[in-house]
């Protein structure tokens, strides 16, 4: 596995290229018809006017608390699927130098994983079912998919997986502090307070993430 | 090559895979030259062919079922093999960029060399539908994912408007071309027709697949469009073929373009990783073509001589074909189909002109996502000319 980003024979830039030359002459060369990128808007927007949602939810609640459960199934989603993140990670470091220690990256798989079964264990109390995928839930899963797509591929380095494992865990704390927001709006003082130890453990994942991420991406200099 | 029938490639029985062969390393979307790219997507299609080729020649053939099954488990795992050396770092607009690539100067190639003017006239006007699917697929990469087509294109193949997309929607009894005849056509012209037809096929089951895949509603739309023509491109091209081939005398000549076309991308890759792949399948292909033509031998008590090149033409060039498809743009880009001819646009026929109007009613995709685009390198970059 590569670390660091090499020196090679990158083809895809015009500098390159041989025949970059008569490659420019298609600006000058096209004849395009009349019109914009207004006319893309226009039919998305004509779509978007007749599009049915990705999902529902059952009946239970006013709009408020069908609002925490949608996200509850968004973060238990988000949560599993970080585990898999790190997991995949893990692999990555074992196979690297040793300059991110495993110990702590398990660490922070193993609280993804408690912060999922909060998730679960919160959704059962509030009468909701864990194993139903929310709307805000699948579209967490479509969010996801580039970045599981950086860590399973055997050709990402150390510090871009990272990188990758940083956009997850901005979103993260972004997404916890939202919960808890929302939790203080229905009044649920109990689970306010897990969330808020789940935020703060989020928390020390940003940190540490931004750190290795900074190692790993600075250590050619 | 000298004499195929003399190199008995590697026995049948011999061909195997593990997993970890068939799962390699992908090629690189950066570093590999366009034309690697270009090789392992016009000989998935090939691969492809075979087998749908291969299912339904079995279906209709009892006798034939056990050399067929055997050969087509093998074609399957060729298949898999070359189609996983794409990487993931492709997205699926990106591959149909290098997709449209192989349709460009694939067919162009094969519109220079091939001997027979009525298949030439036949590919160039195809040549110029796919000229165009590239214009539009480049303008919905660039204002979709923010991406410049020509990274995967490397200069080699020009971004600039074909026969209109819109214009090349026609009645299905307007895209069916008269065939070569198998008793007179070269062997030139037969391995060129299996093989762009192999091509398109791939393609449109390509489009077909990936299509759906999409979120915005333009890049559903444009699939959707575009897919339409390689449905028709597809029917074009099996229709050159002569339907009074037998059942054998086809598997031959599938057998045939295959080692064709591994010989020509064995002689020209520059990957040397890829390169050995293509000599292995190479090896593969002329046993196959064994069981084949030993097939076509005992039911038909034919001589295969009769069918087979005395030795294999030049292969088909990989390499960029600008200056040809520009010529052909120039002068043939308003031509059009009335049954099997290509016609000046004022004869086109009465049916196309009528499906065209009803497809496109409620407006044209390929229009819209290319409303006043003009390919400039980088996109918005604006690069200092010297």
């Amino acid at each position: 596995m590569q670390t660091v980003t090499e020196v090679g024979s990158n083809h895809s830039g015009m500098d390159v290229s041989p025949t970059a030359d008569e490659m420019l002459e298609n600006t000058e060369l096209t004849k395009p018809r009349r019109g914009d990128e207004r006319e893309l808007a226009k039919i998305r927007a004509e779509y978007g006017s007749e599009a049915e949602p990705v999902g529902t939810l059952p009946e239970g609640g006013d709009g408020l608390r069908t609002l925490l459960m949608d996200k509850l199934g968004e973060r238990l989603a988000f949560e599993r699927s970080g585990t898999r993140l790190y997991d995949a990670l893990l692999v990555k470091c074992k196979s690297a130098d040793g300059a991110i220690p495993q110990k702590e990256v398990q660490h922070i798989r193993d609280e993804e994983a408690m912060h999922f079964a909060l998730c679960g264990a919160a959704i059962q109390a509030l009468g909701g079912d864990p194993t139903e995928q929310t709307p805000c839930a699948d579209i967490a899963g479509v969010e996801g998919m580039g970045l599981m797509q950086v860590l399973t591929d055997p050709k990402t380095t150390v510090a871009q997986a990272l990188h990758a494992i940083l956009v997850a865990e901005m979103t993260d704390n972004a997404a916890w502090e939202e919960l808890i927001e929302l939790t203080m709006q229905v009044g649920n003082d109990e689970l306010m307070a897990r969330f808020q130890k789940a935020q703060q453990n989020e928390a020390e994942h940003l940190e540490k993430v931004q750190g290795w991420y900074k190692a790993a991406t600075m250590k050619v200099v | 090559m000298k004499n195929i029938l003399q190199n008995k490639g590697v026995p049948v029985d011999k061909q195997r895979f593990t997993w970890r062969e068939l799962v390699q390393k992908p090629i690189s979307k950066l570093d590999d030259d366009a034309y690697t790219r270009v090789r392992i997507i016009l000989m998935n299609g090939i691969e492809h062919e075979a087998l749908r080729f291969s299912h339904a020649c079995a279906r209709m053939n009892a006798p034939l079922q056990r050399n067929l099954a055997e050969i087509r488990r093998v074609e399957h795992h060729q298949a898999t093999l070359i189609n996983w050396l794409i990487g993931p770092d492709h997205s699926p607009l990106e591959t149909t960029i290098a997709y449209e690539q192989v349709a460009i100067d694939v067919t162009a190639a094969v519109a220079m060399k091939e001997p027979d003017p009525y298949l030439a006239q036949v590919y160039r006007f195809g040549l110029l539908e796919d000229f165009d699917h590239m214009y539009r697929y480049s303008a919905l990469l660039d204002r979709l994912e923010g991406k410049d087509a020509n990274n995967i294109l490397q200069s080699y193949t020009d971004i600039l408007p074909g026969r209109p997309t819109v214009d090349e929607h026609r009645a299905p009894i307007d895209d069916l071309r008269n065939p070569y005849d198998r008793k007179k056509a070269a062997p030139l012209s037969k391995l060129h027709a299996l093989t762009i037809m192999a091509g398109e096929q791939q393609t449109h089951n390509f489009y077909m697949n990936i299509g759906p895949m999409y979120a915005d509603p333009v890049a559903r739309q444009l699939y959707a469009e575009i897919a339409s023509i390689e449905e028709q491109h597809v029917t074009q091209y099996e229709s050159i073929i002569d339907p009074e081939e037998s059942w054998l005398e086809k598997w031959v000549l599938h057998e045939v373009a295959e080692v064709y076309n591994y010989y020509g991308c064995m002689q020209q890759e520059t990957n040397p990783r890829i390169k050995a792949i293509w000599e292995r399948f190479l090896d593969y292909e002329l046993g196959h073509l064994h069981v084949a033509v030993e097939a076509f031998e005992n039911f038909e008590k034919r001589d295969a001589a009769e069918i087979l090149p005395k030795e294999l033409p030049a292969p088909i060039e990989f390499a960029s074909q600008r200056e040809f498809v520009r010529e052909t743009l120039a002068n043939e880009v308003d031509l059009r189909a009335n049954g099997t001819e290509i016609v000046p646009k004022d004869e086109e026929s009465k049916a196309s002109l009528a499906y065209r109007k009803a497809v496109n009613a409620g407006g044209s995709p390929s229009e819209t996502v290319a409303a006043g685009y003009r390919w400039a390198p980088g996109s918005e970059l604006k690069l200092k000319v010297a």
